[in-house]
């Protein structure tokens, strides 16, 4: 195979939020997720004739809670109205922020390190629903459509990033890393099957080394962070593909079909649509005070990126470690913080969280955190074999209990040191010729008395200990 | 009567509320079939408001300032379950679901709605020849226009349909109507009146305001309506300006400033009466001299540059799918474009596409950018005659009322009858044309004041003295 | 700073942009009544701001701000007896071409 050019993937995101306010941005309508149609609307939401908007103080401060967590600068700004024809728009222009948005400058690490500029994130309104009705219940064949202005006015923040990604692992690690962040600071609950988090993809490709980017591609219907995975890695093929066969990228919107498994073309972006930006005139200028960005600032949760700090540094680990980054996206760090600090070795209980009490999908509140702390120290100590650990703790998580009295129950108690030593000395003594094969370098026989010892205890012999007592009678005679 | 008069007796229980709307019904059907003042007249809802004023008063309640008062109210103020055309066919009987704040006040104050009033389609127009339903005409001469877009508004007043009319007010569409139906008329500062409920034309500059045929009615319906509305982000907080109380104070040392740059243009009889009023207010005791705010000429081009741009915005919503007319096609954008051509009169469909322009890509700077800069520059124009000013002067209107047909077919003449009106919508100021005199053929003269912004009590001061110093 | 005159294509464009379906008669009418109005705006469009700040608002108001509390919302049934086209409870329009920018 000839060593193809080596390409460079760059993506930057776009993240639409709904915040988790009680009511909508302009007016009091409640902020609900699959209320009847038309029920959450008012003369304001609906846009109806001499209807004004205004802000709503939580939606403003959730959106500069989002901008410091993403350690933007929080700047006075002001709404501008985005024009444009649309049925689910109820005045035919989206209130928005242009060019002096709320938050500006910031960046958001990716767990393994990777710092991701974020560009802004500023305030909008979002649009009503339409449903396609008609044959496939698709744009492209239906009949009519119906328009429900529940969403009409529910408070969005979008989020950009700087063309900083470089691979659809790392679109879909921001991404899962930005849901955890707006959550952590209960701005959102950053559902994409509900819609409180959509995502656009802007995918280019450039020759590795180059310093300008390629033509880009805007990707929509999004609808998992797996699609953005899968779709990133389509077009990246795609796009390669066309600049290979010496053509050239076009820059347009792209719809990613889940079923088919690729991009196809919407419009041309270079007709960009001209929405005649200006300031909204019913609207005054937000400028936050000094105090309340001060006091947005002190009231942040500690972020996920915080908490895998700490967790790692309690944990005596690195901080891109793979299992802290799993254990903190679980909210289990308090678990495992707390069992290091009883004495539980740092290491296994970082990977029975990560692995076990993940597999059992149990919230973490709902774990017994002194049990966890139990078993993690009997598997520590040797009193358990990893299986039977991992046995109790499933249980444990199951249905709770008491780990000691899991284990006896079980009959799982791996002998105690002085005991296990009996037996292993009555197995060396009546295989005196493997023994003495074993001493004169045969390492290998190690396995055979180790499975001997674990037929005598009926498997309830710790492995490594075995191995070490047989090391301790090989070197004292 | 005046408002204050019937108001008087309503709540002394010397008059029925009753009565009084059966005598303003009488009067309008006399002579409506004729004016047109209203799009509809709310004879049996009147009727019922005015029962229930008497009930109130029988049973020792005070209905409140305007009790018994019937108000007739501009077609573009939303007025719940009752049509709202803003005389356009493009509403097709929309009933809002709502009320306009300034409507649950007048209500509150115990006034009757009589009905929705004639005007230029969304308040586009100086003239009231742009409404969909026909214009409305001048009650002084029937062959002339009562001025626009409130021309229904002020007409109603001027002919005693009812002493207290609301209109609304983005170039000059209270004040220019009432200079040419001989009524007064008054634009308050930005932000004093909430416009929750008017349908907007040029959000940044559209005020609502009282028409009445004498200031002291004027003040109280202000008065009324005025003050903080949490349902209008731009409204001013505190109450609203306390503006009866200062009425017999007179001009006694006040400084105004006739307006140099807007003594030019007028027709002879208009520009007699300005100098007469001028002489009359020194002859009350004021410092009158000369006043220049040089950018008041660049103050039409910037108007028509803002208020259509905000216009094209403001007028997008009317698309064929909520509420109002429909023109069906095959598909949605079909739909819009054939349910606005259709919905439409010519003079909206202009703004919409002179706005659309100004604000479209390459031409945002060179107009809307720019027209929001000349806007600074008046503003600062005005604060610098203010330094030297109480109150400044000039004519309302630079004609007396023209003959319906004589200006329709030039937009741009049309435009320019806006020149002495526009500049304190731009500055967001104070303005009230009061009647003075009259001109050739006997037409209705109006001559405006202007204060700065917040200047209505001394607005009012010298109002009231120019209405008592107005020759008979 | 030198403007360009409105020229027809300008005037069919903006009447899309406007989703205003107009005649070739009003397209014609509408170049030059719009063309007039525009001459008499170059006086603005020439004139030098260097330094002038625009104002979008004359009033210095700013922070004008609403608690996160639920009012009452619109019976469903009056806001779509209002509508031209409804069914299930939503807004019915004739089918729509194309996604939303």
């Amino acid at each position: 195979m000839t060593a193809a050019p080596a390409w460079e993937t760059v993506i930057g995101l776009e993240v639409h939020c709904e915040l988790a306010t009680a009511t909508k941005l302009f007016c009091g309508c409640p902020n609900a997720f699959g209320d009847e149609p038309n029920t959450n609307v008012c003369p304001v939401c609906l846009g109806l004739p001499g209807s004004l908007p205004v802000i709503n103080r939580r939606a403003v401060e959730l959106a500069m809670t989002v901008g410091t967590a993403l350690r933007c600068e929080v700047r006075p700004s002001i709404f501008h109205r985005k024009n444009y024809f649309y049925p689910d728009m109820p005045k035919d222009y989206q209130v928005s922020q242009y060019d002096q948005p709320i938050n500006v400058g910031g960046h958001l690490d990716l767990p393994d390190g990777t710092r991701i500029g974020v560009t802004r994130a500023h305030m909008e309104e979002d649009t009503g629903k339409t449903t396609h009705v008609g044959e496939s219940g698709r744009i492209h064949g239906a009949d009519y459509a119906l328009v429900d202005y529940n969403r009409a006015g529910v408070p969005l923040v979008e989020i950009v990033s700087e063309p900083d990604i470089r691979s659809a692992d790392d679109a879909r690690a921001y991404v899962n890393e930005l849901r955890a962040i707006l959550v952590a600071i209960g701005a959102s609950d950053a559902r994409m099957e509900e819609g409180s988090l959509r995502i656009d993809a802007n995918v280019s490709v450039r020759p590795a080394g180059s310093p300008t980017l390629g033509t880009r591609a805007e990707i929509k219907n999004l609808n998992s962070v797996r699609s953005l995975g899968r779709a990133v890695d389509y077009e990246v093929r795609r796009q390669i593909g066309l600049l290979e066969a010496g053509e050239k990228v076009v820059q347009e919107t792209r719809h990613w079909n889940e079923d088919a498994g690729r991009t196809s073309s919407m419009r041309s972006k270079e007709e960009a649509y001209d929405y005649r930006y200006f300031p909204e005139p019913d609207l005054v200028p937000l400028e936050p005070s000094g105090e309340w960005r001060d006091a947005v600032a002190a009231g942040l949760p500690p972020l996920p990126a915080d908490r895998r700090r700490s967790l790692a540094a309690a944990a005596g680990v690195a901080a891109d470690d793979k299992a802290v980054a799993t254990v903190v996206a679980l909210g289990l760090d308090d678990l495992v913080t707390a069992a290091v600090a009883d004495g539980a070795d740092a290491r296994l209980a970082l990977n029975r969280a990560a692995n076990e009490v993940a597999a059992a999908h149990v919230a973490a509140s709902d774990v017994d955190a002194s049990a966890f702390t139990a078993v993690v120290r009997m598997e520590g100590d040797g009193r358990l074999t990893s299986t039977q650990a991992k046995q109790v703790l499933a249980e444990v998580l199951a249905g709770g209990g008491d780990p000691a009295a899991i284990a006896r129950g079980r009959g799982f108690e791996a002998l105690g040191a002085d005991a296990l030593s009996g037996v292993v000395d009555q197995v060396v003594a009546d295989h005196p010729g493997e023994w003495a094969r074993f001493r004169a370098g045969e390492a290998k026989l190690a396995g055979f008395f180790v499975g001997q010892v674990m037929a005598a205890t009926k498997g309830q012999a710790d492995g490594k200990a075995v191995t070490a007592r047989l090391r301790e009678l090989a070197a004292g005679g | 009567m005046t408002a204050l008069e019937i108001a008087a007796d309503v709540r002394a229980g010397r008059r029925s509320a009753r009565s009084v709307v059966e005598a303003h019904l009488e009067a309008i059907a006399a002579r409506e079939p004729e004016l047109h003042a209203f799009n509809l007249v709310l004879h049996a809802d009147a009727l019922g408001e005015a029962d229930v004023i008497d009930r109130r008063v029988a049973a020792g309640d005070d209905p409140g300032p305007l009790a018994g008062v019937p108000v007739a109210v501009k077609d573009n103020l939303a007025t719940r379950g009752i049509p709202t055309t803003c005389g356009s066919r493009i509403l097709n009987g929309w009933r809002p679901p709502y009320d306009a704040t300034v409507v649950i006040r007048l209500r509150a104050a115990g006034a009757v709605v009589i009905g929705k009033t004639n005007m230029d389609e969304f308040a586009m127009g100086s003239s009231t020849e742009n409404s969909a339903f026909g214009p409305t005409r001048n009650p002084h001469d029937p062959s002339r226009v009562p001025g626009g877009s409130s021309g229904g508004s002020a007409a109603a007043v001027a002919a005693g349909f009812a002493p207290l009319a609301l209109g609304s007010d983005t170039g000059g569409s209270i004040r220019q109507p009432a200079a040419l139906c001989g009524v007064v008329g008054m634009k308050p500062t930005y932000g004093v009146v909430s416009r929750y409920g008017l349908v907007a034309f040029a959000s940044s500059l559209d005020q609502i305001g009282p028409f009445a045929a004498t200031v002291a009615d004027a003040a109280a319906l202000l008065e009324a309506i005025g003050g903080h509305d949490p349902l209008d982000s731009t409204s001013i907080a505190g109450p609203p300006p306390r503006v009866s109380g200062v009425l017999g104070d007179g001009v006694e040392g006040l400084r105004v400033g006739v307006v140099r740059e807007l003594t030019g243009g007028l027709d002879p009889d208009v520009s007699a009466r300005l100098v007469e009023a001028a002489a009359a207010l020194a002859g009350e005791g004021a410092k009158v001299d000369e006043a220049s705010v040089p950018s008041v000429g660049l103050g039409l081009s910037a108007y028509y540059l803002i208020a259509t741009a905000e216009a094209s915005s403001n007028l997008a919503r009317y698309d064929g799918v909520r509420y109002g007319l429909r023109v069906d096609a095959d598909d949605v954008t079909a739909m819009y474009g054939a349910t606005r051509a259709a919905g439409f009169g010519a003079e909206v469909k202009r703004r919409i596409m002179l706005g659309t322009y100004a604000l479209s890509a390459g031409y945002y700077d060179a107009y809307y950018g720019q027209a929001q800069r000349v806007r600074t520059l008046l503003i600062r124009d005005f604060e610098a005659a203010y330094a030297q000013f109480d109150l400044l002067l000039s004519a309302t209107s630079p004609t007396t009322a023209f003959p319906l047909g004589a200006k329709s077919d030039d937009p741009l003449a049309m435009y320019l009858s806006d020149v002495c009106t526009i500049p304190s919508n731009l500055a967001g100021h104070p303005a009230v044309s009061v009647p003075f005199g009259t001109g050739d053929g006997g037409m209705p003269v109006g001559i405006q004041l202007y204060a700065p912004a917040l200047g209505e009590p001394t607005l009012f001061r010298a109002a009231a003295a120019l209405e008592r110093s107005a020759p008979r | 700073m030198d403007t360009p005159s409105l020229t027809r294509a300008d005037v069919v464009h903006v009447a899309v942009l406007a989703r205003l379906a107009l005649t070739d008669e009003e397209v014609d009418v509408f170049t030059v009544q719009l063309a007039a109005v525009l001459e008499h705006a170059a006086d603005v469009a020439a004139l030098d701001t260097e330094g002038v700040p625009p104002t979008a608002h004359p009033l210095p108001l700013v922070n004008v701000l609403r608690d996160d509390e639920v009012r009452p919302c619109l019976d469903r049934d009056e806001v779509l007896a209002a509508a031209p086209a409804a069914e299930g409870g939503r807004f019915k329009v004739p089918r729509i071409l194309g996604e939303a920018p």
